[in-house]
């Protein structure tokens, strides 16, 4: 008998690491899996026996002698419960389910077919397939992966690399960090193939220092895949690769990839103006592809499964799938990846079940601090590159942050505003001190002075038009959304009314 | 505001030789040598400056520029415990302000600030990534979810 206790850190936030202690205590071996993505579920604990897994949803170390007594009612398999059973995983096809730092549990689940065929193909032939498969960038930029390689691989140079952006910073997006601990493997083998895909034969993985967990899971995971031949001399083929991690230290601005480059080498984590791009002059002036976690831990499937399977999912431009997060005020909140397409409200309503609080939704922020809120107006939207830009909004890292009407629309303006003065860089005007003047602007309406109204998407103008980089440049989206859509939150009248 | 620990006069710095060197041979060494200072010393101590400066061939200005920039690395210790509470919207989505007003109140304390005991340091972080599970908050280095502030307090209470 196996028993799987995650190693999370959601799970770990909600007692999984006592849990885990309990079963042990009891005699039993203890896989730490992934997290299955079902959050509101963990700890989520899974029983194997013969080759059947049972699971058991919000584990205490109460329930840990009635489960292996069999009073303890379970959930069934975790593949039937509706939440799972909805969804197309591909990226995150071995997440949770295997021991993520079991190199040959990753092998036996697929893993290393995409490495092994890629190191077959060639450069030239990677970076096609790629191409079309239409992966897009799954940082939020959405620029289609297989060019960026490309423009790499081309760019002359000695030396390459291959950056890794796991500086997940979004507020409600978790998808790197599940990734990281529930499935590394995938990840570097995502970035060998990038390597052997442009020429580079050094990684870096820059992870922020709020991930101590996933900081622990994945260097343990490069020193398996170094032991075992994966990294140093690829599977034993001519390629050289390595990964080394690196440690954010506290700035959200250095997910912006110029930033990061700029962090990475050692110096204050200031936006870059481009040109020129990374991918001809990124990490110490050489040749760089910056790619974030998710877009190279999709890379591995992409190959195992070919171009044409991942881009037979998905919608117009938007192919494959993407692991949306739903978080926030929600009942059920986790990972879920899926086709892009679904619309903005089956998210919400069917997959998440609405509010945690039982009260009405009023808004839902996607994609981050940068992203725009959605009235459910707007619900119909499908979930796709395209779709959300047309409705003034991002789809960024795939974070839905669901808001019951008890949220102040005027208050998360505000505090978009002020997160943006704390973490900008400072190397531009209207990030600097537009944020600055925006708070204060949005403090003049807030006491009653409408006039500050055009004053303030005068500002917005400015920064989105004016910024060097997303920061400074989208942080008018969250605002502008808030004051288009909830006028009253921003009526002078509210405070009267109060 | 709390008044900030002075920070002791003459730490300790004889193996500052010892982590500069061990990180020479890095690309960017900067960072990875900030942090593993921090993780020795609690802060990075300005006495260290010099030999830091020297040795990746930058001004002492620069080097400050650096260490100010990021939230992460201190000039002064900080309290035996450091709580890091989330301020982030999907923790505000559930009540992490109200979270974090209680939890500040009942320290007596300010953000970034310290128990005139030196128990415990309180300080903003920007997402966790615990968002379906949140509000959330960090001790330590350990992640709680759907935390409260008398939760909280108990984790820093010794």
């Amino acid at each position: 008998m196996n028993v799987y206790v995650p190693r999370d850190a959601a799970a770990k936030a909600l007692g999984s690491d006592a849990v885990a202690a309990a079963f042990e205590a009891a005699g039993h071996t203890v896989i730490r899996n992934g997290s299955r993505g079902m959050i509101w579920l963990e700890p989520l604990v899974e029983i194997e026996e013969n080759g059947v897994r049972r699971a058991y949803g919000s584990v205490g170390v109460a329930d840990v002698p009635g489960i292996l007594d069999g009073s303890v009612k379970s959930l069934g398999a975790v593949e039937d419960i509706p939440f799972f059973a909805r969804q197309t995983r591909l990226t995150f096809q071995r997440c949770g389910l295997i021991d993520p730092l079991s190199l040959s549990d990753y092998e036996a689940h697929g893993g290393l077919t995409g490495l092994r065929r890629a190191i077959e193909m060639g450069d030239e032939a990677i970076v096609e397939e790629l191409k079309e498969s239409g992966l897009r960038g799954r940082g939020g930029a959405g620029f289609p992966t297989g060019i960026k390689w490309d423009t790499v691989r081309r760019a002359p140079g000695p030396r390459k690399y291959i950056v890794c952006n796991a500086d997940e910073g979004d507020s409600g997006t978790f998808a790197d960090r599940m990734i990281m601990e529930g499935d590394p493997f995938s990840l570097i083998e995502g970035m060998a193939i990038a390597g052997i895909g442009v020429g580079a034969s050094k990684g870096y993985i820059y992870l922020r220092s709020e991930y101590p967990d996933a900081i622990e899971v994945m260097n343990a995971a490069i020193e398996i895949a170094r032991e075992n031949s994966v990294l140093g001399r690829v599977l034993g083929a001519s390629h050289e690769f390595d990964i080394e991690v690196r440690v954010g230290a506290g700035a959200y601005v250095c997910g912006e990839e110029t930033s990061l480059l700029n962090s990475l080498e050692g110096k204050r984590g200031v936006v870059r103006a481009k040109p020129p791009l990374p991918a001809l002059e990124g990490f110490l002036g050489r040749p760089t592809v910056v790619n974030n976690v998710i877009s190279l831990a999709t890379v591995p499937v992409i190959f195992e499964k070919g171009a044409a399977h991942y881009a037979g999912f998905g919608l117009g431009r938007s192919k494959g799938t993407m692991p949306v997060q739903i978080a926030g005020n929600v009942k059920h909140g986790g990972l879920f990846e899926t086709a892009f397409g679904m619309p903005l409200g089956e998210l919400v309503g069917d997959i998440a079940g609405g509010t945690a609080s039982g009260r009405p939704v009023k808004a839902v922020q996607v994609g981050g601090p940068l992203g725009a809120y959605f009235a459910p107006a707007k619900f119909g939207t499908p979930f796709a590159y395209e779709d959300f830009d047309g409705q003034g909004g991002l789809i960024g890292h795939a974070g839905v942050v669901v808001f019951d009407d008890s949220a102040d629309m005027l208050g998360m303006a505000r505090f978009a505003m002020e997160f943006c003065a704390i973490e900008s860089c400072g190397k531009c005007t209207p990030c600097r001190i537009g944020a600055v003047r925006g708070v204060e602007t949005i403090d003049r309406i807030r006491e009653g002075d409408a006039g500050a109204v055009p004053l303030l998407v005068d500002l917005c103008e400015t920064m989105k038009d004016g910024s060097l980089c997303a920061l400074g440049g989208f942080t008018p989206f969250p605002v502008m959304s808030a004051l288009e859509q909830f006028p009253e939150d921003f009526a002078p009248a509210r405070e009267a009314a109060e | 505001m709390t008044p900030k620990a002075a920070p002791p006069p003459d730490p300790d710095l004889s193996d500052l030789r010892g982590i500069i060197d061990a990180h020479l041979h890095l690309e960017g060494p900067l960072l990875p040598m900030l942090h593993a200072i921090q993780a020795a010393h609690g802060y990075v101590p300005a006495g260290a400056h010099g030999a830091i400066a020297e040795a990746l061939n930058i001004t002492k200005a620069e080097l400050h520029g650096v260490i100010s920039f990021y939230h992460d690395f201190r000039d002064a210790p900080a309290g035996r415990h450091v709580l890091k509470i989330c301020r982030a919207e999907a923790c505000q989505s559930v009540g992490a302000t109200a979270l974090s007003e209680k939890t500040l109140a009942l320290l007596g304390l300010d953000w970034h600030g310290t128990t005139p005991d030196g128990r415990v340091t309180v300080e903003p972080v920007y997402c966790l990534g615990l968002c379906a599970c949140a509000p959330a908050a960090m001790v330590d280095g350990r992640v709680m979810g759907r935390v409260t502030p008398e939760a909280l307090l108990a984790e820093v209470a010794q």
